[in-house]
């Protein structure tokens, strides 16, 4: 009786929760199949769609380039993320694995980094993306993206590297395995998960960025998602459907991919327990 | 000797990218905060003006007493209901796992859909907060929640929050799986009720859990910027403006780069007693290890 007492109370105040929680999705669906005639009629955000139309979408994609600004987040993003990971994964070996005398302080330089509140680096970055030409680049932005994650990523794969015992490394230097040959062939495939979870949070980190983009791009044929956003609010101001489509659209890759790889994702987020 | 350089071999790329992007742009904002530049011509060394200025100004204050509010809303709730939720959904009923999934969603968004799905779940006339209120009954309660400066930063907030509270619910539901089961069994075979297991046992073995989230919590209110530039970009009339906000605005808007890295510099300084705080505790953690 308790028991079934207790469930109950579970499935209430579960529901209860994610009702809550999913209203805002709900707001932003009804929204964006919505026509432009019963925005302007009805201007309420709550009520279901009259006639379920697609046409935002097609606005959206089209006339609001999103088509164009996913093109540049994928490369912006997909660079970032493989660039960072290789990169992180370089330092951390290194960090893990030696002893040398410089090791604690550059741990320590790459965790006080990744904490820096981000206007500490606004003005220099964009200053020295200017002189450099970056300025208004891609790769500008990739490079960037990779060198402000290396803290984070370092610093989460030396954790988990640490973890493996180090008879196994020892045993591949007995054998005469080189350091890169001991990285590639051994630690790696080891910290495989680790690097899945790695990838799937700076996926949806880089993928969502709004500031870096904002700051060190500038000519629309560049634009990211995010940006292409709220250009959209600015080109199309009162009419809902069409940037609700358009915010769609933007969410639809992070939301699917944090479905597929949700697991990953959490355990990311809890091992990093760092950043959001 | 070729031991002592590999790891140096293997840090250098990494160390070289961090150092142009990172570490060198911190230094150099300190050293911008000193001098009035307006990005073009050459900085003009000027001492603590602008930090003498800051004070004096009006908005700054504000922006940093709503950075204040944003930190105390994170903490005083997400803290909570994040534990709430994380000890609900610990318990393993058949579906437990797609409750989870559904309020975790928003942590997959960019703050600028969030501000904008948001926008519109706070429209005065036709948002459905003001509807559900009115059709309650409650039309005292229905307010302009972004246009009135009394409220907007507590709007904002509360936008945030729906990505943030889920955020801590998963750092606790981490914490909840090294909470000792044992305790646990021992405390109910000791006769104590739910409340007194939860303060009891379950509380104290959360300490790890509770100080990293309150700590990543009070760091990411000092850092809040999409969400109120997406939103209202810090208005009406700077009331809902955050530090990070009015750093933007003078930097790049009214080109006071001085200025704008002496708001930076200030930021940095809160966060930094709030970083070592973390810190220690990883380090703490290192030795556990």
């Amino acid at each position: 009786m308790r028991k079934t007492l207790k469930a109950t109370l579970f499935y209430i105040l579960c529901t209860l929760i994610v009702v809550l929680w999913m209203v805002p999705f709900v707001v932003a669906f009804f929204t964006a199949f919505k026509t432009m005639d019963e925005i302007f009629m009805l201007r309420n955000f709550w009520s279901p769609p009259k006639t379920w139309t697609f046409e935002n979408f097609k606005v959206a994609w089209i006339e609001g380039r999103m088509g164009r600004y996913f093109i540049n987040t994928t490369i912006v993003t997909a660079v970032s993320v493989v660039g960072t990971l290789f990169l992180s994964s370089l330092s951390a070996y290194a960090l893990a694995w030696y002893e040398f005398k410089l090791r604690t302080a550059i741990l320590m330089i790459f965790v006080s980094g990744m904490l820096i509140p981000f206007q500490m680096l606004l003005i220099p970055v964009y200053r020295f993306s200017v002189v450099t030409g970056l300025y208004d680049t891609l790769i500008g932005v990739i490079l960037f993206h990779i060198a402000f994650q290396l803290g984070f990523c370092t610093f989460f794969l030396r954790n988990f590297m640490v973890t493996i015992p180090s008879s196994l490394f020892d045993a591949a230097r007995i054998d005469g395995a080189g350091a890169f040959k001991i990285y590639s062939k051994i630690i790696m495939p080891l910290v495989k998960p680790a690097v899945a979870a790695l990838s799937i949070l700076e996926f949806t980190w880089i993928w969502n960025d709004y500031l870096w983009s904002l700051i060190l791009l500038q000519s629309d044929a560049k634009k990211t998602v995010t940006i292409g956003l709220t250009t959209l609010q600015g080109q199309w101001i009162s009419s809902w459907n069409i940037i609700a489509a358009g915010a769609l659209l933007a969410a639809t890759v992070p939301v699917i991919v944090f479905l597929i790889f949700q697991r990953y994702f959490i355990q990311g987020l809890t091992l990093g327990s760092i950043k959001g | 000797m070729k031991k002592k350089l590999a790891p140096y071999l293997f840090l250098a790329g990494p160390l070289a990218l961090y150092f142009i992007w990172v570490i060198y742009p911190i230094f150099r904002t300190f050293v911008v905060s000193f001098t009035r530049w307006d990005g073009m011509t050459r900085p003009r060394f000027v001492g603590w003006e602008n930090f003498i200025r800051l004070f004096n100004d009006r908005y700054f204050i504000l922006s940093l007493l709503n950075n204040f509010k944003w930190m105390v809303g994170f903490v005083i709730l997400s803290i909570p209901l994040g534990l709430f939720f994380a000890m609900l959904m610990d318990q393993k009923y058949p579906g437990h796992k797609v409750y989870k999934s559904l309020v975790y969603l928003p942590m997959a968004l960019s703050f600028v859909v969030i501000g904008q799905i948001w926008s519109w779940v706070l429209e005065p006339s036709g948002g459905i907060v003001n509807t559900f209120l009115r059709w309650m009954g409650l039309e005292s309660l229905a307010k302009p929640w972004l246009s009135d400066p009394r409220i907007v930063t507590y709007s904002l907030i509360w936008a945030a929050l729906w990505r943030q509270v889920p955020y801590a619910m998963v750092l606790f539901l981490a914490g909840l799986q090294s909470v000792d089961r044992e305790h646990v069994e021992a405390a109910i075979v000791d006769g104590a009720n739910a409340f007194q297991r939860f303060w009891y046992v379950i509380l104290p073995e959360l300490r790890p859990a509770m100080v990293i989230t309150i700590t990543v919590n009070i760091i990411d209110s000092l850092r809040a910027f999409d969400i109120v530039f997406v939103m209202t970009r810090g208005g009406p009339y700077y009331s809902s403006s955050v530090m990070a906000n009015y750093m933007y605005i003078q930097a790049f808007h009214n080109y006071r780069m001085g200025y704008g890295a002496a708001i930076a510099v200030i930021q940095f300084l809160i966060t930094l007693g709030f970083i070592l705080v973390y810190v220690l505790n990883v380090l703490k953690r290192e030795e556990r290890l």
